[in-house]
């Protein structure tokens, strides 16, 4: 069962949430990310070209023409592949854990997996980032050694940055599947 | 209740049989490791698991039935298989099937209430989880946090969750000895079934190389009670071998080589010295030496004038620089002499560069302290004469003011003086006040080189630092083999369709490069400075000497 739904993140970017449900206990949520836009790659290209026309123009060596089609070269391979997520995955399988994705633009994915023994709940939180106050989901860890200690923030979507209302979609259905799995959990 | 089931992926084309492996029920989850094939006889079979159980303390025991059906539908297998669980009864009974020729899969899981009811009263929902057998046997789980009350001796495989997996696959090797293509009265079929062959070259280089690690470890033991043998004890070896940071390096990498040959680490490979490029090496060190000298006689014509516009004693200062330059010239005589051996003396000393990269380096560093050894003399020298008017000034000060260091009690009292001794005691420090200026100069600059020295020579020394901690086998492991270094698990869901089970492939997530450098660093030399950043100006101030790197173990001066 696939749903899709379009929502906004804290800049005012378009963001895609599509929503997979494999079966009761399993669900997927996909969040993309605004693409990379034609008008900042040439600005940033442009910027760094215009910048080596004019040390040139001072130093009459072309080495620093051929310099700069380099770094932009490089400049732009490492930054699809190290900086820009494309989209940010969350899996959560009752029973077994939440798992979070990150797929880069050149194809690489980083992926964390938390067990469900570890997980003590999944909420909304809020934060000062910047200049503004925003909204974030996280999932809370539980503390091994104090029973109702929490031991570590594990923030999601930390690159997409949804509003709050991508976020009430998301945290709805997490503490559904949380609901159940405690439930089950303490039943023999 | 959701059951998980992990089923290794090298059965899913197996043919019918038993499902063997261990049942924890905490996370009420089935880790399938073999596969029984018919025909079989139920005793043999509880013998062998009785014998692994025993051998691997892991709780193998028959979990259920699994069934690859063919074109013809077998209702007899059907039957058969049900009546199984009656032989060997286990809460929950899985049963596994799937259909050849296609991917659907199905399965349940019953919990077994007598023989008198067949229904299943009490059927849960099972998720399949596959894993390759042969990866995650061979992995080693990395956990973020390190729990710190773990009790030891804990013996049996009771860690949460996934690492409870792992270590039910990697402690079941009893049960993978046999295999399904072996004569064995119970034919099993798991991931050694899968067939991977050993190249022949390679077993034969693993053959080969016990005698040969043998032979070179025997060697090893000889160059070493060689070196560590009483003559090189003695006063003057001694001190020079502690001031070389190369012997220090030849110590350590002979100390690695002995045990490289005992167990698996990982070593530099590096051949940089080759004959021309000694030649090259040795032309170019003399120019070298004479371009420092000219600039110290440079710099010190410019000290004999007006340096900076500041007008120095006319006499001190010819005498201390004409010092300087006699000693300049000393030098250059020294190196000009030496100079139809240098490349002699360097291609021997090269010919240990072969030990590795780091001997090199540290090979260089010598040679920078060895050609700079006058720059040297000459801090020692301008130290030496701030710190004594530096301690003569802070005494005839007391003196001015009526005030003597008091030795036994440790501090400064008043006390009377004679007027001829109060009369020289002024004259002196007068004189040594103005003098100062021009001794403090001096002082500045030399210590000013020879901290430039210092610095280039810790540069050296932190590179060897990184390079000799660097773990290159765990690097190389992480870049050929990364499912044996895992940071943990990822997911994907495969196929699903309605109505039939979750299946799910679990795959190694491996470490990140920087956790790999981080967890397995090798020890260091341990080279550190020894002084914090405030006593390093107090004695720069006082002129006292400073000998920023000191090996452990070196007595203090």
């Amino acid at each position: 069962m696939e749903d899709e739904q379009s929502f906004s993140d804290i800049c005012g970017g378009r963001l895609a949430l599509q929503r997979r449900c494999y079966s009761p206990s399993c669900l997927e949520f996909c969040l993309s990310c605004p693409r990379i836009t034609l008008r900042s790659l040439t600005a940033v290209t442009c910027t760094v070209w215009l910048a080596a026309y004019g040390l040139f123009t001072l130093c009459e060596n072309s080495m620093i023409l051929s310099a700069a089609i380099f770094i932009t070269l490089l400049g732009l391979l490492g930054y699809l592949h190290f900086v820009k997520i494309d989209h940010e995955t969350l899996l959560i399988i009752d029973s077994l854990g939440i798992q979070m994705t990150s797929s880069y633009a050149s194809g690489k994915e980083s992926t964390t997996f938390i067990e469900m023994g570890e997980v003590k709940d999944v909420v909304i939180n809020e934060a000062i980032y910047m200049q503004k106050v925003i909204y974030y989901l996280c999932i809370l860890l539980k503390d091994p050694v104090e029973p109702h200690g929490i031991s570590q923030v594990v923030p999601l979507f930390q690159s997409a940055k949804p509003r709050l209302d991508c976020l009430i979609e998301v945290y709805r259905s997490c503490q559904d599947i949380l609901a159940h799995q405690k439930a089950t959990s303490t039943s023999p | 209740m959701v059951l998980k089931a992990f089923f290794p992926t090298c059965c899913a084309s197996a043919d019918s049989g038993l499902l063997v492996g261990r049942w924890v029920p905490e996370q009420s989850s089935a880790v399938v490791l073999a596969v029984v094939h018919f025909p079989f006889i139920p005793i043999q079979v509880k013998e062998l698991l009785a014998q692994v159980q025993q051998a691997s303390q892991v709780g193998v025991t028959v979990l259920g039935t699994w069934c690859h059906r063919r074109q013809e539908p077998e209702e007899s297998l059907g039957h058969f298989l049900e009546g199984l669980g009656a032989i060997f009864s286990h809460k929950p009974w899985f049963q596994l099937c799937r259909e050849r020729g296609s991917k659907s899969w199905s399965c349940k899981a019953t919990h077994w209430q007598g023989p008198t009811s067949h229904a299943a009263s009490g059927e849960d929902q099972v998720m399949l989880i596959f894993y390759d057998q042969r990866k995650v046997l061979l992995s080693q789980l990395h956990p973020p946090a390190v729990l710190p009350d773990r009790q030891a001796g804990d013996t049996t495989a009771s860690a949460g969750g996934l690492a409870a997996v792992f270590d039910t696959v990697a402690r079941s090797e009893a049960l993978f000895q046999s295999d399904r293509f072996d004569e064995g009265p119970v034919r099993l079929s798991h991931w050694q079934s899968e067939g991977v062959e050993a190249s022949i070259l390679v077993e034969l280089a693993k053959w080969a190389a016990g005698p040969v690690c043998l032979l070179l470890a025997c060697l090893l033991s000889l160059v070493s009670a060689a070196s560590a043998c009483r003559v090189f004890k003695l006063w003057p070896l001694s001190f020079i071998w502690s001031k070389l940071s190369t012997c220090e390096q030849l110590r350590h990498r002979l100390e690695q080589l002995t045990l490289i040959f005992s167990t698996r680490k990982a070593k530099n490979p590096a051949q940089l010295m080759r004959k021309d490029l000694i030649g090259q090496l040795a032309d170019a060190l003399i120019p070298v030496a004479d371009h420092v000298a000219e600039e110290l006689q440079h710099l010190l014509q410019w000290l004999m004038g007006a340096p900076a516009g500041l007008k120095m004693n006319r006499a001190l200062d010819q005498v201390l620089g004409r010092f300087f330059l006699y000693h300049i010239h000393l030098w250059i005589s020294y190196i000009h002499l030496m100079s139809p051996f240098i490349e002699r003396i360097l291609w021997h000393v090269g010919l240990s560069a072969c030990l590795g990269l780091t001997v090199a380096l540290s090979i260089l560093s010598d040679i920078i302290a060895l050609l700079t050894f006058h720059i040297y003399c000459f801090y020692v020298y301008g130290a030496r004469l701030y710190c004594l008017k530096i301690h003569g000034l802070s005494s005839l000060w007391r003196l001015f003011r009526g005030k003597k260091w008091n030795v036994l009690r440790q501090r400064v009292d008043s006390c009377s003086y004679d007027l001829d001794q109060l009369f020289i005691g002024t004259l002196l420090f007068t004189i040594l006040v103005f003098l100062l200026p021009t001794t403090a100069l001096y002082y500045l600059v030399f210590t000013l080189l020879r901290l430039l020295v210092v610095t280039v020579q810790g540069l050296i020394h932190l590179l060897v630092d990184l390079i000799n901690s660097l773990p290159l086998y765990s690097l190389g492991l992480r870049l050929c083999r990364p499912y044996r270094l895992a940071a943990g698990v990822k997911f994907r869901v495969l196929e699903h369709e309605t109505g039939r089970p979750l299946r799910l492939l679990m795959q190694i997530n491996p470490l990140p490069y920087s956790r790999v450098v981080h967890t397995y660093r090798l020890p260091t030399c341990g080279c550190h400075p020894k002084h914090s950043w405030g006593s390093l100006c107090r004695k720069l101030f006082f002129g006292e000497l400073i000998y920023p790197w000191r090996q452990r173990g070196d007595k203090q001066d």
